[in-house]
């Protein structure tokens, strides 16, 4: 029933905040390494770097997201407590909607923090609904992604590793650091077949209140990359339970 | 959801597999041809049999038998791939949710959550199966108490012994006060004192009225803790009975237990042909029991095949019939052979 179901999500995002994401493999990929770059970026050119906040933001909503999420699924697979979260009157989506929303929840809070914190010391102003508006589906498109490679691989370092592969792409052809419009064409049409284009694209309009039509694509693409990725990511681990 | 009426066909389970089963209102699992094939391996192979209620139900075979592909199909981690079953009524194919809510079970791991507390994992599953939030902590606290871990309730599961991280994945699976227990291999892994501990608080459960499915390969412990025992070997029932009419059909013949000097496991036909008419399986290198025949043709066999292959009787002795002689005549296997499977030997 959902409120079986309902209670399961809430129940092991709890949980896993509780027991994974404060510890060294979170801490390591989902903090330090997003605020590294920005460090490294501040120190190369200070003086644009309110420029490059919102590409930052998303970086950290990537990296926060996925950092636990990647290995949490694959590393319960192995222990047998994902065999005793279903032994539960519960639905495999609701056990895996509920390790989404552990990354979500993380992730959340990590962007809040460095959102907050740059907008204060450089005196920005974002919009708060828009920027919401984006950041959300964003946190589930990436936790989702995690997810997603997780239940894909079979051992937990292989999750990590190849997620570096989709992760570093993104960072250099969505514009986090470098204009999309400047990149050759072919770069260009790759860029806008990963999630984190629409991602940077929508905060910065968050930041600079341009056009907000164009924000609703951004937030329409967000939701399909989302059902994309937890669509198969639930089937996935369906089969292991056949 | 889909619930059986007891107008049914089912069968008891008692004595032999029955052809035309008789259905009881006090069975509480109830399978049907119940089959598992991965791929093209038979892994369960037509099962019919139930359990009552209040009872300890053993799965008595070894690995790789089915024992554990059946619970795994019974409490819904793996899907039947032919017949059906029922659990409460319920069946396990369109009702499996239901189901859920009134069975605990025991994976044949200990899998609770190494960070948490004991009294967390416990209140983690409560939550999770919506025990109610003011029964909660009460509930887990008589749990660990029953269970002798109250003073080390805030100590994390991955500190724990493996005896009590049994003991505490038993009370986990207790949480919700399920009407039926699944026991994957309970003791498998355990010293002797921590599997005798833990045999007790399952028999102690069993006498509190708690209905019980147990896996084991572990011939004592069916023996001791089952009120009927069905023997599985490669996917089949071959027999289901008390422990005590498994024993009484092995009575009336002679079993007899003789230790040589020397390794005699390759000479086992020097030593058939010697005493005809029993069956001989070898419990060591240097050891043998002997079922059937006329005990006084056995030591006059054996003591020739001593004296012609150059070795010395170390010890003879006359045993009365066990589960153990009741499962080499049924299945033909030695018992030797459940350990060794298990330890991969």
């Amino acid at each position: 029933m959902w409120q079986d179901d309902l209670r399961a999500v809430y129940c092991i995002a709890l949980k896993d905040m509780r027991t994974y994401y404060l510890k060294p493999p979170a801490i390591s990929w989902g903090v330090i390494f997003p605020v590294v770059w920005i460090l490294a970026f501040y120190l190369r050119n200070p003086g644009n770097f309110e420029d490059l906040i919102p590409g930052l933001i998303a970086m950290t909503i990537l990296f926060s997201t996925t950092a636990a999420e990647a290995v949490v699924i694959n590393f319960e697979l192995k222990l047998g407590s994902i065999e005793r979260l279903l032994l539960a009157p519960i639905s495999i989506a609701s056990v895996l909607i509920g390790k989404v929303l552990g990354g979500f929840i993380f992730g959340l809070i990590m962007t809040a923090i460095l959102t907050i914190a740059s907008s204060i010391y450089l005196g920005l102003h974002p919009n708060a609904l828009l920027l919401t508006a984006i950041a959300v589906p964003s946190l589930l498109v990436f936790s989702s992604l995690g997810a997603f490679f997780s239940v894909a691989v079979k051992e937990v370092f292989e999750a990590q590793t190849l997620l570096n592969l989709p992760r570093f792409f993104m960072i250099f052809l969505c514009g986090v650091v470098y204009p999309i419009s400047a990149m050759p064409k072919w770069l260009q049409d790759l860029a806008y077949i990963l999630p984190l284009t629409y991602t940077v694209d929508g905060l910065r309009r968050s930041f600079y209140l341009s056009s907000t039509s164009s924000m609703f694509t951004d937030l329409l693409v967000l939701i399909v990359f989302f059902i994309i990725l937890i669509v198969p990511a639930t089937r996935l681990l369906e089969k292991k339970f056949e | 959801m889909t619930r059986y009426s007891p107008c049914q066909p089912n069968i008891t389970g008692s004595g032999t597999v029955a052809a035309n089963p008789v259905l009881t209102d006090k069975a509480v699992i109830q399978t049907f041809d119940l089959t598992k094939y991965y791929g093209n391996f038979l892994a369960v192979d037509h099962l019919n049999f139930s359990v009552q209620k209040g009872e300890t139900f053993g799965f008595l075979g070894p690995n790789g038998s089915g024992k554990t592909t059946t619970i795994r199909m019974l409490v819904g981690l793996s899907k039947p791939t032919e017949g059906r079953a029922s659990i409460l009524g319920y069946d396990i194919l369109t009702s499996m949710a239901e189901a859920k809510r009134s069975i605990g079970v025991v994976p044949d791991v200990s899998n609770l959550y190494d960070e948490l507390s004991a009294r967390n994992n416990l209140l983690f599953m409560a939550r999770l199966y919506g025990v109610a939030r003011d029964l909660r902590e009460a509930k887990a606290d008589e749990l660990l108490k029953i269970f002798g871990l109250y003073e080390r309730r805030d100590d994390p599961f991955g500190t724990f012994s493996r005896g009590m991280k049994r003991a505490l994945t038993i009370a986990a699976a207790l949480i919700h006060s399920p009407k039926i227990l699944f026991l994957d291999e309970p003791t498998t892994g355990l010293d002797v004192v921590a599997a005798q501990s833990l045999r007790n608080l399952i028999s102690n459960l069993h006498s509190q009225g708690q209905t019980i499915f147990l896996t084991t390969h572990y011939l004592e412990e069916a023996d001791r803790l089952c009120d009927r025992i069905a023997i599985l070997v490669k996917g089949k029932i071959i027999k289901i009975d008390t422990p005590l009419e498994l024993k009484n059909s092995a009575k009336g013949k002679a079993a007899i237990e003789i230790t040589f000097t020397g390794n005699i496991r390759t000479r086992l036909d020097e030593l058939s042909i010697k005493i005809p008419g029993t069956k001989i399986y070898a419990l060591d290198d240097d050891k043998v029991r002997i079922c059937g025949g006329d005990p006084a043709k056995i030591f006059e066999g054996a003591f020739q095949f001593a004296k012609d292959a150059g070795i010395g009787l170390e010890f003879v002795n006359s045993i009365r019939p066990s589960l153990e002689d009741a499962f080499m005549r049924i299945t033909g296997l030695s018992p030797k052979i459940m350990a060794i499977e298990k330890t991969g030997r």
